[in-house]
Order: structure tokens, then sequence, then C-alpha cells
């Protein structure tokens, strides 16, 4: 009972408790807090009334429906190809799979710029693509389509990448089981598999989402930047911030900051009741 | 349901993981497939269920072909061995999943199935469970909840994989009990997986013992423990003395054995293989034996006992403690097997090593 006096201490993986902390909430500080404390101490300066004013005008209020409308779209088309595309990489064995898997990544890795001009190219009226749908009277430079273009084409991975480690781990055996008591194959996706992989795949589209109400770089060369028509709010934020109009940049990226923050808590909300079953 | 297995073969890749198996189970039978992992007594259980395939052979179950079925439409209830209850069902759904899923035509109204799964609640004594999330449930409650699922679509064929594998012995035995009476409440055709001897014995009414994609024999506990039909067997029923003998009029003979106490074989003179049990050997003195005990150790109930050879060979005999002669170390003890299995040396597949001293992991 001698060495009850010293107590054994767990071990950790990292050197001190306290250091490393401290080490990760500094850089969260620095990297993350500030900026956005900044943001709204700038915002606050503006007072309420002149703040409506700025983020009500049609230009702003036409400026966010062209963002949301088109993260909507782009985040529509994400959800159904990302989870067809997670299935595929998961699910079946073909050649060049590796390929295609490293290909999912592009998105992340391309400079947003550089797909915004390789996609307006590709679908400008005398494009590869863009002169086949020109005839059919489908535009898609230039309008909010283009800008839901540029939206999927950089948020698709996070729909991908989420949902295919779940997917991965999804015991084989939950499907057989399914089909020993009589489901059909429809049945066992619907009833079995899309339940245990819906609480990622939500996760995936609201990170979409969010990055497409942020993407910038590919959309400015796609949209054709029209006030009122195809303007996203994170150009006008800049058009305003190259105007020197501080309040007014700091007024639109405000909005957009508490899209961002509703946007995660209803993704956190909806995660929370996908994964009610897990744990006592 | 019968079901009759005939030459059936599987590979994978290189490996062959049946190599033909014929078997027939008769109606309402418990029947056990016992033998060690790898024996391909899991693939055969899942090629009856429709979830994995023979690259030849036969499987008719009451003479309809069950091959061409796909498994939705065998009716069989399977319980894996991880249990595999959907993590997203509470208990409830879990039961019911098999008939909620039915196509509408053939679907029991809401009312029926809610009675039928309390029936099954009842039945699996977990009434109280109904609307638990598995994750929220113990390993025998789990155990208990996969049956019920199993149970609800009242299979034609019962297939269990390891059904107690993952429990603790207590459970095991309370669970074994219970799928017994099951068994007879139901009265369905039961097949299980197993690689504990003692849950197949106690279980069921036949044992299948299988080994490397085999059939190695098929009887009941007695038959099997008393003859195996071969050196796989009686290895795998802990017969890990196995000593080199000379058969004479069907009797076996070696230096310091005494084999009256078993059956003679007929079986051709000459030199063949003896297997015991350790739990199956008497000692008496006699100084003229080769075997001299050099050690010895209690446990309470058993006393394990060493005898050694003059060439190292070692012995290790059972004996119950409170019948046990006096043993002293450094006497010579002659070896009297009360059962025992004979094979002539030539039909032993795994001949390379014919004298095998000692072997300390038992089963």
């Amino acid at each position: 009972m001698s060495q009850a006096a010293a107590p054994v201490r767990a071990k950790r993986v990292l050197p001190g408790f306290t250091l490393s902390l401290g080490t990760t909430l500094l850089y969260l500080t620095v990297i993350i807090l500030i900026p956005v404390l900044a943001l709204i101490l700038k915002g606050a300066e503006i007072g309420p009334a002149r703040f409506w004013a700025i983020v009500t005008a049609p230009r702003a209020v036409a400026a966010f429906q062209v963002t949301i409308t088109a993260a909507v779209i782009a985040t529509l088309f994400n959800a159904v190809y990302g989870l067809l595309m997670a299935w595929v990489l998961v699910r079946y064995e073909f050649p060049g799979k590796r390929i295609l898997d490293a290909l999912m990544d592009i998105p992340f890795a391309l400079p947003t710029a550089v797909a915004g001009l390789s996609l307006t190219a590709l679908f400008s009226a005398n494009g590869w693509i863009g002169q086949f749908l020109e005839p059919q009277g489908i535009s898609i430079v230039y309008t909010i389509w283009g800008v839901a273009l540029a939206m999927a084409f950089t948020s698709v991975p996070f729909v991908v990448r989420t949902v295919q480690p779940v997917l991965e781990d999804l015991d084989p055996a939950y499907e057989q089981a399914a089909r020993t008591l009589g489901a059909s194959e429809g049945a066992i996706f619907a009833r079995v598999v899309f339940p245990q992989i819906l609480p990622a795949w939500l996760a995936g589209c609201t990170i979409a989402f969010a990055r497409s109400l942020g993407e910038f770089g590919a959309i400015v060369f796609i949209a054709g930047n029209l006030p009122m028509k195809t303007e996203i709010a994170a150009l006008l934020a800049f058009i305003r911030l190259e105007e020197f109009d501080y309040q007014g940049a700091s007024a639109i990226a405000l909005v957009l900051l508490l899209f961002a923050l509703v946007l995660l808590v209803v993704s956190n909300r909806l995660q929370a009741w996908a994964m009610r079953f897990k744990g006592a | 349901m019968t079901i009759a297995i005939s030459s059936l073969t599987k590979r994978f890749d290189q490996t062959a993981v049946l190599r033909g198996i014929d078997l027939t189970i008769n109606d309402g039978e418990l029947v056990a497939l016992l033998g060690p992992s790898g024996s391909g007594k899991t693939t055969l259980l899942k090629i009856i269920a429709g979830l994995d395939w023979p690259d030849a052979g036969g499987l008719v179950v009451n003479g309809q072909d069950w091959l061409p079925l796909p498994a939705q439409k065998r009716r069989i209830g399977f319980v894996f061995q991880h249990y595999a209850l959907f993590p997203h069902m509470t208990v409830r759904d879990n039961i019911a999943f098999g008939l909620t899923v039915r196509p509408k035509a053939e679907r029991p109204s809401k009312t029926v199935i809610a009675a039928k799964v309390d029936d099954l609640l009842d039945l699996l004594q977990i009434p109280q469970l109904a609307d638990r999330f598995p994750a929220q449930l113990s390993g025998g409650q789990r155990q208990r909840v996969a049956l019920g699922r199993a149970l609800a679509i009242e299979p034609a064929v019962l297939l269990l994989d390891e059904p107690f594998g993952a429990l603790d012995a207590a459970i095991r035995r309370d669970l074994r009990a219970w799928l017994r009476e099951v068994h007879q409440a139901t009265g369905s055709t039961t097949l299980f997986v197993t690689h504990d001897q003692e849950e197949a014995f106690e279980l069921a009414d036949r044992v299948v013992v299988m080994g490397e994609g085999r059939i190695e024999q098929i009887g009941s506990a007695d038959q099997i423990h008393d003859s195996p039909a071969s050196p796989f067997v009686a290895r795998f029923m802990g017969a890990v003395v196995e000593l080199p003998v000379t058969l004479r009029g069907g009797r076996a003979e070696a230096a310091g054995l005494d084999a009256s106490g078993l059956e003679r074989r007929a079986m051709a003179d000459g030199p063949a293989q003896l297997f015991l049990r350790p739990d199956a050997i008497a000692l008496h003195a006699d100084p003229a034996s080769p075997w001299v005990l050099t050690h010895k150790a209690s446990n309470g109930a058993m006393i394990r006992a060493t005898l050694r050879q003059a060439d190292g060979t070692l012995v290790p005999v059972d004996l119950l403690r409170h019948s046990a002669p006096d043993l002293t170390l450094g006497t010579a003890y002659r070896l009297r097997p009360l059962t025992g299995a004979v094979f002539p040396l030539d039909g032993i597949a795994q001949a390379a090593v014919p004298l095998s001293p000692l072997k300390e992991i038992r089963r």
C-alpha cells in the first residue's frame, strides 16, 4: 500500500495536455476566431439601420438569391451523383477504379480559377460541349446554370469522400441478413443500407452546400457576373471592397457567415437525429 | 424440409474450401456442423442459405432444386455470427423486418405483424426490450433478437453460424438449453455451425465433423467419441496421445501397453498408430514397463501425470484425483487405454510426424 502515495498517471500519446491543447487553441484563434471576430466587429460598426439597407438593396438581394439558388441546385445534383459515385467506387471492381478514385480529388487540388476557365471553354457557345447545347436553346455560360455547374464541380468530392468510408465499413452481413429475410434489392438499399449512410451523406451534402455558398474562383469566369442576374454574393463583397466600401463588403460577408452558421446547426441536428440509434 | 446435398465443391482462388460434400438432413432434425476454422463449415451454411454459390454439386430441398433460387425465395432463417441486427431499427422493427418487406399483396396487416412480434418477444423472453436499439443490448439479448428476426418469417430451414461464439460461458449454456426448447417448439429443420464440441454434442441430434472441406464423420456424440472415423477426427476429439504400435490379431501391441480394454479391430497385422485421449488411460504399476512417471500435478479435480520413455517420448494422462491410484515419481507404469482408435500407418495422411511426443495445446 506504500505505492498509493505515487499516483500512476495514464500515458498520453501527445506530450503534455496543456501544451497540446494550448497549441491547438492558439492556432484556432489565429486562423479562425480572430478573422471571424474582426468581421463581426466591422459589421457592428455599421449600425442596424445602415446594415439592413445594405443587405436589402436590390443588387445584394439578387446576389444572395443567385448564390443560394445555384448552391441548392449544385448540392441536389451532388447529393445524387456523389452518392452514386461513392457507391460505384466502393461496391464494384473494374479496371481503372484506382484512377477514377484519384480523379475524385482533382476538384480539391485544382486551383478553382483554372477549373472556372476550363468549364467556361467547354460550355461556351463554341466550346466542345456548348456547341451541342446552344442549338437546343440551352446556354450554360453566363447563366445561373453556369454558376451551379462551377459550384457542383468544386464541391462534389465532399459528398463522395464522406460517404465512401462509411459505405466501405458497412458489414455485408446486414445486406445478407435482409436478403435471407426476403427483402428485394431495392428494399435492402432503402431500408438497410441508406439509413446507415444517411448521417455521413447529410454531413457531406452540408459541407458541399457551405462550400458552394463560398465558392468564388471557379464561378467568376463562367458566370459573366451580370449584376442582378449572375452576380454571386462573394463577388459582390469583393466588388465593394475594390470600391473601398468596407462597410458594404463586411455586411454582405456577415450575411454569408450567418448562412454558414445556421447551416452547421441544422446539419448537426440532422446528423444527431440520423444517429439516434447509436450508443446507449 | 429435407435437405439433400450432393458432391458439393467450392474453391476460393487456389484453395479448395469444399471438396465434395454429401449430406442429407431430415425434416425437423437439429444438426451440428463441427470443425476447426477453415474446414468449410460456414461456406456450406452460406451455400444452403443462398449467400454463396458452389462450383459444382447439387442442393435439393424437398425435391426442389435450390441452387438457381435466390436467397430471398428460399425462406430460410439465418442467424449470423455477429447477429447483423439492423442498428437503426428497434428490436421490434428488427423482428418485424422480414414481414414488413414482403410485397403488398402478401404482407400481413399491421396488427397481425404486431401480434406476431409480441408472440416472438414472449417466446424469446425479451418483451421488455421491444423498443430498444441493438446498441443498447447485451450480447445474449442480441442473440435472442437475431433468432427472433429469423423465426418471424416462419422459415422452412433455420441456419445458425457460430450462434454462441461471441458469448461468455454461462450465457452460452443458458442459450443452448433455450435454443433446444425453441427448436422443439417450432420443429423447423435446424443446422448450426460450431467449433465447440461440447456445444455440438449437447445440442444436436447428429453431429457432422468437417475437416479441410470434407465430411470426416457423421454420428452421435458417443459414436464419434468411441470410434472416430479418421485420425483427423481422433485428434479433433482430443486424442492427443499417438503411439506407434504393432497390430497382431486385431490387437495393438507395444512395450508397456495393455490394450486388453480395447476392442479387437478387423485390420491386417502390421505397424499402426494408436490414438488415445489423456483422460481415457488407466495406469498400473509394472516394473517391466518403459513408461516412467516424471511429473504429476493436480488441479483439484484431476491429476495430470506425465510419463516418459527412454527415447524421450512423453505421454500425458489425466486421472480423476479421488479414484486415482497412489502415484510415485520415478516408478514405471503400464498404460491401459479405456478407449482408443487404431489406424494403419500407411492410412495416415499426416504420417510425416509419426512420433508426436507431447502436444501441450489441448482443445
